[in-house]
């Protein structure tokens, strides 16, 4: 009997739907519209939407001046690397708070949590002289390394709410049946621990991904990701909407076609942990 | 796994990174990403080409955030950097810390003399140059010779603020979007600061009197502010307040503004007919006086140096010899045409007649910088050097805080006397914590 | 009696984490605090000169301090509100089945893939300028005077842009969760009549209680120390209009680099971000317990 509305109400959420995607979705669009436009027409008023010169100059000028791939390879190497190093020391924590949790196991995750309150900037000078005594300055590893204790707090929590979903009698029997703890993390708690693991690890990777500040000010040519790359184009002199413009695309998407593909796997993930 | 796998390439390509590589000295540049810097990077295989066992690994980065960055590693001698591209700021400074090198071997046909003497006073700390000129700018007075003809007004060479500010609001037309006069307004010690401290020095105010009290309670101070508000007000674009050096000059460019009072190297690119609207009807003028003695220019110039913590001296030396030497200007000369070489460093440029020629401001310029005094900014004594900056460690901190209070008075979310209330505050309270008046 | 033995294995599984944060807490917390009693200015190199609480008596008495702390919440506040209100209104609407739901889920949370620095500069230059951005020639094509949305309104722009990236994150974990809801549950109440607001505050907004707490949780981590956006677009002005605290932190650390002033900085901002921590464990940490 309610299928018999839908027709009317379907395509009154349709029009809803796609008008406040659009919107959220306009800046982005913008962004990249821009991009394919001259310096000139870039601030042109009225603006053009559709009808203007495509032009491909402002990416070979940003071909020209800067290495992408580099900076690319950097991001991924940095992004994925401490992803990888998070889940690998925070697995192992979130298996112990969720199934052997002690009184002060609330405490502990909200200690961890409470680390990431530090303002960045306040500390920037003791890590600046720790990195320049080890060595780490303007090397990847160095990057891995602050981005792995910067997301590890989210990564354990996160873990944590996903593993505490997994019902306990399972393991229990797993027990029983006499399975040894590697076994028992490998054959029984992977398996139905994937998608929770899946969503963190998409998460861990864009806020690695869009992390602007240590990237930024730790690196000098070597190691420089997407973030400084972009840091580039912002110019005090001259026309820069679409250089900049141009700068943007390039660095946001790679991340962004990761997303659009893992989305459903976000989803579920989601589902499966944090807010059931 | 994919997870193993994917670990496993995570390691493989941090192993692969680490190794690094070995062989040709690699040069690092930090530098600003402004347009001729930009074209630096691009022309620099003629430098890689005459070293082959020099390579260049280039840092260009916008000016703030590129401050932060090397400042940072000096500060601490992290050594990530062989070359830097720093201002008449930072130099004085620095080179008492003994952060720099001194530039003595640039080899012999550098012909150091031939630098602007007003240029490499600003970059010299006891006759010791620490650092070499990529280009040099004051600041002068920018005009559309068609608007101005329209309204029956002429510009004379070197106009008064009265003048300035009258032909302003006659030209006014917000409902065309033609704006008699476009300033700086965005917070920031090298933005709205730059401008109205040398703006200021035309009224005769000052950062300090002799024993380092902070002077916004001065008169002169409130003359300025005053002045500078209410001429905004009438006759400056909507946002004024966010506008600086970039925006005021994409403004210009598209034909919005009358007058634009700003850094001599906007010249080239208001005269660049591929980038502006109004490239042939632009007229220049020195920055507008009071009567006073003092004009409103400044003056400032990206230089390179070298941080002592380098360990590649001798390369930094050849790469900063070939960057800002005389051959260098002939190579872009030869490549963009004369309007585009790097200004301001060499007097032989303002001799070349091939130069004067393609430049119609070059005139201007030099005069421009010529009377740009660092040691004499204003009209009374100071104890400090600099003209649009207080060449001391605690200026960037206070310039851009005092800065944010009068980008507040402009957007009228404060009045002129309290935003100058707060600036006295601002300055006293962080002079008194680094322990002024000294001695 | 296997419960010993789990536990000091559960207690050595632990450890990497706990001990690695530990340090990376400790260490540098250390320093700062060290740093935060002496006069130590990077561009004046010397003796670190012990000087009691003088940083941090000037970082408390700094007329920009009162703003900063207000800005800071308001700003979280600000964000809290538009994202956990139009994350709940977008997570139903994603919920119905319409046209093309799929794409227009993709497109609402593509924002979340966005640095923030750019999505700063795009909004700065390309919509909120009031001269070349496109929100003045909406304006002007209404025949409306543009408004100088970083000018006269700062704190709300900065607000509006950082919600607009936030918003993604909010309906993606409201919507899952709305998913799990009760298809007959649901069913049950509309057989007993119940309207559609009803429906709302009595069975789909409980149900959404737990996930509205991990957005606030989250989200207040990563707002409390919102910072490039602010840096990129306003530099926390006119005035203080749109200073927080880790903007005044940054303005002590990276434009005077009074290390020592920025340590205290660092300090008070720690000590306040965890009271809000603790304030928010107390206020909605027991929707946290399954």
């Amino acid at each position: 009997m309610a299928r018999a509305v839908s027709t009317r109400r379907m395509l009154v959420l349709t029009a809803i739907g796609w008008t406040i995607g659009l919107v959220l979705f306009f800046p982005i669009v913008w962004t990249i519209l821009t991009s394919f436009k001259t310096e000139g027409e870039a601030i042109a008023s009225p603006p053009s939407f559709l009808f203007f010169n495509w032009t491909l100059e402002n990416y070979a000028e940003v071909q020209s001046r800067s290495n992408y791939l580099k900076h690319v390879m950097n991001s991924v190497v940095i992004s994925l690397g401490s992803t990888a190093l998070a889940l690998a020391i925070a697995i192992p924590a979130a298996w112990a708070m969720a199934f052997s949790p002690t009184r002060h196991t609330k405490d502990v995750l909200m200690w961890m949590l409470s680390t990431k309150m530090l303002p960045p900037v306040g500390v920037l000078i003791p890590i600046y002289l720790m990195f320049r005594d080890t060595g780490l300055l303007d090397t990847r590893l160095g990057l891995v390394i602050v981005m792995t204790l910067i997301n590890l707090p989210i990564v354990v929590w996160m873990l944590y709410t996903y593993f505490k979903e997994i019902p306990a009698d399972i393991l229990e029997a797993a027990r029983m049946d006499g399975a040894s703890l590697r076994n028992e993390i490998l054959f029984v708690l992977a398996p139905m621990a994937v998608p929770g693991i899946a969503s963190t690890v998409l998460l861990n990777i864009i806020l690695a991904w869009n992390e602007a500040f240590w990237t930024l000010n730790l690196t000098a040519a070597n190691a420089a990701p997407l973030t400084a790359f972009i840091a580039s184009y912002s110019s005090p002199e001259g026309l820069f909407w679409a250089k900049l413009s141009a700068a943007s695309t390039l660095a946001i998407a790679p991340i962004l076609i990761m997303g659009w593909f893992s989305q459903k796997q976000l989803v579920r993930g989601l589902t499966f942990g944090a807010v059931k | 796994m994919k997870m193993e796998r994917l670990v496993l390439g995570a390691c493989s390509a941090i192993a692969l990174s680490l190794a690094g590589a070995a062989g040709a000295e690699t040069l690092t540049i930090a530098t600003v990403n402004n347009g001729d810097m930009i074209r630096m990077q691009k022309l620099a295989d003629d430098f890689t080409s005459k070293n082959p066992d020099i390579t260049l690994d280039w840092v260009v980065m916008e000016e703030n955030v590129l401050r932060q960055k090397v400042t940072t590693d000096i500060a601490t001698k992290g050594g990530q950097y062989d070359v830097m591209t720093i201002g008449t700021y930072e130099v004085p400074i620095w080179a008492k810390q003994n952060w720099l090198v001194p530039l003595d071997n640039l080899g012999t046909d550098y012909a150091v003399n031939d630098i602007l003497p007003a240029i490499r006073k600003g970059l010299s700390v006891d006759g010791k140059l620490y650092a070499a000129p990529f280009y040099g700018e004051s600041s002068m007075t920018m005009y559309r010779k068609d608007l101005f003809q329209k309204a029956g007004i002429t510009m004379p060479d070197a106009p008064s603020w009265s003048f300035v500010a009258d032909a302003a609001r006659k030209i006014t037309d917000k409902s065309k979007e033609l704006y008699g006069i476009c300033l700086r307004g965005k917070a920031g010690w090298g933005e709205n600061m730059a401008f109205l401290t040398a703006m200021g020095n035309s009224f005769g105010a000052r950062w300090f009197d002799e024993s380092w009290k902070a002077q916004f309670d001065q008169p002169e101070w409130k003359k300025t502010l005053s002045f500078y508000v209410d001429l905004m007000k009438d006759a400056g674009p909507p946002g004024a307040s966010s506008n600086g050096f970039n925006e005021n000059l994409a403004l210009f460019q598209s034909g919005k503004c009358a007058m634009w009072i700003d850094a001599t190297v906007a010249a080239s690119f208001v005269t660049d007919p591929k980038e502006s609207k109004v490239a042939d009807q632009v007229g220049f003028a020195l920055a507008p006086d009071t009567g006073l003695g003092k004009r409103s220019n400044w003056l400032w110039s990206w230089a390179l140096a070298i941080p002592a913590s380098t360990n590649k001296q001798a390369s930094a030396e050849k790469f900063i010899a070939w960057a800002t030497g005389k051959n260098y200007i002939d190579l872009v000369a030869s490549k963009e045409g004369w309007a585009n070489v790097p200004p301001g460093t060499r007097t032989s440029l303002y001799e070349n007649p091939k130069y004067v020629e393609a430049a119609p401001f070059a005139n201007m310029t030099l005069q421009s910088i010529r009377q740009a005094d660092p040691e004499n900014p204003t009209v009374k004594p100071v104890p400090y050097v600099g003209v649009q900056f207080v060449a001391i460690p605690e200026f960037q901190g206070i310039g851009t805080a005092v800065g944010q209070q009068f980008a507040a008075a402009l957007a009228g979310q404060a009045s002129v006397d309290q935003a100058l209330k707060n600036a006295q505050q601002i300055t006293e309270r962080t002079m008194a914590k680094s322990g002024y008046p000294k001695k | 009696m296997a419960t010993l033995h789990t536990r000091s294995v559960a207690r050595a599984m632990m450890a990497p984490s706990v001990l690695l944060l530990l340090a990376w807490m400790a260490v540098p917390l250390a320093m700062t605090l060290y740093f935060s009693f002496v006069r130590y200015n990077l561009l004046m190199p010397g003796s670190l000169e012990w000087i009691g609480f003088l940083n941090y008596s000037f970082f408390l008495t700094d007329p920009a301090f009162g703003t900063a702390l207000v800005n800071t919440l308001r700003l979280v506040g600000g964000v809290l509100l538009i994202t956990v209100v139009g994350g709940t209104f977008l997570a139903i609407l994603l919920d119905q089945p319409f046209f093309g739901q799929g794409i227009v889920r993709i497109l609402t949370i593509a924002p979340f893939f966005v640095m923030p620095t750019v999505s700063a500069l795009v909004w700065k230059n390309m919509l909120m300028h009031p001269v070349y951005g496109l929100f003045a020639w909406l304006a002007r094509t209404f025949g409306l005077q543009p408004l100088d949305w970083l000018a006269s309104v700062p704190l709300f722009s900065v607000t509006l842009i950082v919600a607009w990236q936030w918003l993604p994150f909010a309906t993606l974990i409201l919507l899952t969760a709305l998913q799990s809801l009760d298809e007959e549950q649901k069913e049950a109440a509309q057989m007993d009549g119940a309207r559609a607001p009803s429906l709302f505050f009595y069975i789909v907004l409980p149900h959404l209680a737990r996930a509205i707490t991990v957005v606030v949780l989250i989200e207040t981590i990563f707002l409390l120390s919102v910072f490039a956006e602010i840096l990129v677009t306003t530099n926390g002005g006119p005035g203080y209009d749109s200073t927080n605290l880790t903007y005044l932190v940054y303005a002590q650390a990276l434009l005077q680099f009074d290390v020592g002033g920025a340590s205290a900085g660092g300090i008070v901002a720690v000590i306040l971000a965890n009271i809000v921590a603790i304030f928010l464990v107390r206020l909605i940490g027991k929707n946290l317990e399954t």
